[in-house]
């Protein structure tokens, strides 16, 4: 539905007419994140100032649109996707570093700022920005907040509200407002920490006052080849188990492995049933301790061509191929489904053969890559978009895999939200009481549910399951 | 003629774009303007929705195609393997076809098919801008006023061959090429001395013209088949290990486009750190950062052979500004056809080679060299520019 002229009027006067996207054929084009599912908005307005952001949820509220901020557009929940239209408040104008505190190791920026620029700046000062999501090349500090989200390293640094001290936010009615700041402990109610996760449901958020750290003085990435997911995930178990928190612990499967050794060639064994990435970091004297003791380990249960990285560029490229491994699967199949369910670190072994027999039973590839360290899967569902009767099999094999990672005692979402993706199953974890409660601080922030409409509370508007029974959104409309 | 629209634009190209968003900030258009419509992943979307026929081609979304610089660094980053600069060909070649004809669109395709077609026309109309310039009457336009100061143009040694300094250990071809000899002889006369000091014997083919990426990249996809069709009548039945470029941008579009060429095509740091040179024979006491042309870094997938050459250098200081690997705005044509988006990724360009402090910034393409000698000029720098060529022969007497 498009916006009325006076709207659109009063939100080009606030950030200028260049700044305003209402073309329809246009707003086609931000109708997805890197998820499946997509709704066009009816407008696209780029702030530039925390004023601006402000003036323009003001218009919002008066003529009651929603408004969805939105990053790089890299989340994989749908939590971006104006399903209900409206505007997409996109900050990605918004991308100045403030300030660099070396001293007090802070930060404090703006919503757009692109993850891995932050580190990058940050490491004249032998600081870095802690959580590192694979998409950290393009992906905005202002999403990772909204989404909480996670990453390799997430395993020993914490998650991103770990790293989040303050931050200024607009809320639903236009005002703004400080949460938390410089105080390490954050006093009375934990304000910030309802809002970081939040998936833009709450507010828009407009700095982000974050935690550096010192660059670690020395670091070890091993790599490990086993025979089989199973195996790998025995030797997962066995070093979280004996005591021992690496920095990472990643788990690759072999389809996976194959189609990241297409582009990085950075030696990952192609043969292996799977492979484990383990960096553990510190001062020299604990880190060689370390990795001799996960070495240890890894023998122990089977694994073997245990290779370390012996250079800064070879431990990069690991990464980089780690990091690039869900936009890799690309050359198998043109689009992946996928759910970031958590399950306790001792299940890895049920719910892979779990997921592996789903997949089987469907008839569809599944690449497994995922933090195995902390149990966070990300079985990605292969299959192309082109074959229209695939849709159905896939969303029914992402939820199976979901539903035993619920029966394994996990959480439906390690990192990436829930979304528009997983809202639907949120009565699987919580109670009618839990998601009242939570449902309750949403109205308190946001009387008139203008703000993200549609996401991580169950919408009574869709039915489930829902990519494929819905109607006249993107999807259907357009892929055939 | 095809009649089917988008026939060119492979869908199988197209899906294997999975829409993760990894590519947004390796677009310098997507960095200056934040939109999806000025990032590749929009732009392929957009590729895609036409293709398929889901959204009309419309005049106004042609535009985010033409605001691409084609410099492909997101092709580079890419973990699918997107081949975005087939992609981008492709469909600037529709887009050609179905846009309703502009005047000025029109006027510079002619005009380039023309200019190209003959070594001569070249060449006349290099001499003709030099004297213009000698009499200050190109400082009227603003792309006069970016060209550097005209020399004298780079002729090939009489008879075609400049034999190996030394023993004569390869047999290489040179692409002379249709601007650099006009623009900056003095970065073939370099590259030159650097085969023959390495042990080439360097062959100029005589009727050799320019090898169509001008052309291809901007939509002209038969006009750059001819001249491929022209070259090859030329190479075909010559005896040489490999043909060296020293203009990114061509070597990029011959190893694309060229395939009885493949495994020869060679630019020329590429080629050096293959063969190797000779001891530096003095030291070159200067602060350098380096600049990576598009389609050196990108679409060759070359960084670390001209960073290696300028390493080997004895007394030189190499120092990285923020992002080397992002275009400068320059993309061929496109700071004459876009000069609004280009002066804005240039200016972002420039204020990180300054921070460097460099004295001369190095680069491998000519097109990069007079985006940013032109943009320092405008900004009052000392800053020098000038092709890895120039900068090596620095540490040889010649």
């Amino acid at each position: 539905m498009a916006l009325e002229h006076a709207v659109l009027e009063d939100l080009r006067r606030v950030v200028g007419r260049e700044h305003v996207i209402e073309a329809s054929n246009d707003l086609r084009i931000f109708e997805r994140d890197a998820s499946i599912e997509g709704a066009a908005p009816d407008a696209v307005v780029l702030p530039a100032t925390t004023a601006e952001v402000s003036a323009v949820i003001k218009i919002a509220s008066k003529n009651r649109i929603p408004v969805v901020p939105r990053g790089a557009g890299t989340g994989l929940s749908g939590g971006a996707v104006t399903i209900h239209g409206g505007i997409a408040l996109q900050v990605t104008r918004m991308r100045k570093i403030l300030e660099i505190d070396p001293v007090a190791q802070t930060a404090l920026v703006e919503p757009g700022v692109v993850n891995q620029e932050l580190s990058l700046v940050a490491a004249s000062h032998r600081l870095f920005y802690a959580p590192d999501p694979s998409s950290q090349k393009a992906c905005t500090i202002g999403g990772n907040a909204a989404e909480n989200s996670g990453g390799p390293h997430c395993l020993y640094y914490g998650v991103t509200t770990n790293h989040v001290l303050g931050m200024e936010v607009v809320l639903a009615d236009g005002s703004v407002q400080w949460v938390a700041g410089d105080a390490p402990d954050r006093i009375g109610l934990d304000l910030c920490g309802v809002l970081v996760g939040s998936e833009g449901t709450l507010c828009a958020i407009t700095k982000i006052k974050v935690r550096l750290l010192s660059t670690p003085p020395s670091v070890a990435t091993l790599l490990a080849a086993f025979s089989s997911i199973d195996a790998a995930s025995q030797a997962v178990s066995a070093v979280i188990g004996r005591g021992i928190v690496p920095a990472a612990l990643e788990m690759m499967d072999k389809v996976t492995v194959g189609a990241v050794e297409a582009h990085y060639h950075a030696g990952y064994p192609t043969d292996a049933g799977a492979v484990l990435l383990v960096e553990v970091d510190g001062i020299p004297e604990s880190t060689r301790e370390l990795m001799a003791a996960v070495r240890n380990v890894l023998a122990e249960n089977q694994g073997y061509a245990m290779r370390e990285a012996q250079s800064p560029s070879e431990r990069d490229l690991l990464w980089a191929g780690r990091k690039g491994a869900i936009g890799a699967l690309g050359r198998i199949k043109p689009n992946y489904y996928l759910h970031d369910g958590v399950v306790p670190r001792s299940r890895l072994p049920q719910i892979l053969s779990a997921v592996g027999e789903i997949g089987v039973h469907y008839r569809l590839p599944v690449a497994n890559v995922f933090h195995a360290g902390d149990g966070n899967l990300h079985p990605n569902i292969l299959f192309d978009l082109r074959d229209r009767d695939v849709l159905p099999q896939v969303e029914s094999a992402g939820e199976e895999m979901l539903r035993a990672v619920v029966e394994l005692g996990g959480a439906l979402s390690g990192e990436h939200g829930i979304g528009l993706e997983k809202n639907a199953f949120m009565p699987w974890v919580f109670s009618a009481d839990d998601l009242d409660a939570m449902r309750r601080v949403k109205d308190a922030l946001d009387a008139h549910g203008i703000m993200n409409p549609g996401k991580i509370f169950p919408d009574p508007q869709r039915k489930a399951p829902h990519l494929a029974g819905r109607t006249g959104l993107a999807i259907e409309a357009k892929w055939w | 003629m095809t009649t089917e629209p988008f026939a060119r634009l492979s869908d199988d190209d197209l899906a294997t774009c999975v829409h993760c968003g990894l590519c947004l900030d390796a677009c310098p258009t997507f960095r200056q303007t934040g939109l999806e419509t000025e990032s590749p992943r929009g732009r392929i979307y957009l590729m895609t929705q036409w293709k398929r026929g889901q959204l009309p081609f419309t005049e106004d979304q042609a535009r985010h195609i033409d605001l691409c610089l084609g410099c492909r660094t997101c092709e580079a980053v890419c973990p699918s393997g997107v081949p975005y600069g087939r992609i981008i060909e492709a469909g600037r070649s529709e887009v050609e076809q179905m846009r309703r004809p502009s005047p000025k669109r029109w006027l510079a395709r002619t005009a380039l098919r023309q200019l190209l077609a003959k070594p001569r026309r070249l060449r006349t109309f290099g001499a003709m801008t030099k004297a213009a310039q000698s009499v200050g009457l190109t400082s009227i336009a603003r792309s006069g006023r970016q060209l550097p100061k005209l020399r004298a143009r780079f002729q090939p040694p009489a008879g075609g061959i400049a034999p190996a300094i030394g023993p004569r250990k390869h047999r290489v071809a040179f692409l002379v090429g249709c601007v650099m000899p006009i623009l900056y002889p003095q970065s073939h006369e370099a590259a030159v001395k650097l085969l023959q000091l390495a042990g080439c014997e360097v062959w100029f083919p005589r009727a050799e013209r320019c090898c169509g990426a001008l052309l291809a990249h901007n939509g002209d996809l038969e006009g750059a088949e001819r001249l491929r069709e022209a070259n090859m009548e030329v190479y075909r039945d010559s005896n040489f290990e490999a043909l060296i470029v020293d203009s990114a941008g061509c070597g990029a579009h011959l190893k694309d486009f060229y395939p009885e060429l493949t495994g020869r095509v060679k630019d020329l740091s590429e080629w050096l750190v293959e063969i190797g040179l000779p001891a530096p024979e003095r030291d070159v006491k200067m602060r350098v950062t380096y600049q990576d042309a598009c389609h050196l870094a990108h679409a060759q997938r070359i960084r670390k052979q001209p960073r290696d050459l300028i390493r080997a250098l004895p007394g030189i200081e190499l120092i990285e500004m923020r992002h080397p690997e992002i275009c400068c705005g320059a993309a061929g044509l496109y700071s004459t056809l876009e000069p609004a988006m280009s002066a804005r990724i240039l200016e972002e360009k420039l204020d990180d080679v300054e921070s460097t402090h460099a004295d001369v910034i190095a680069t491998a393409n000519p097109g990069c060299q007079m985006q940013l000698e032109s943009g320092l000029r405008s900004r009052g720098s000392t800053m020098r520019v000038e092709h890895i060529s120039e900068l090596v022969i620095r540490a040889f007497l010649h």
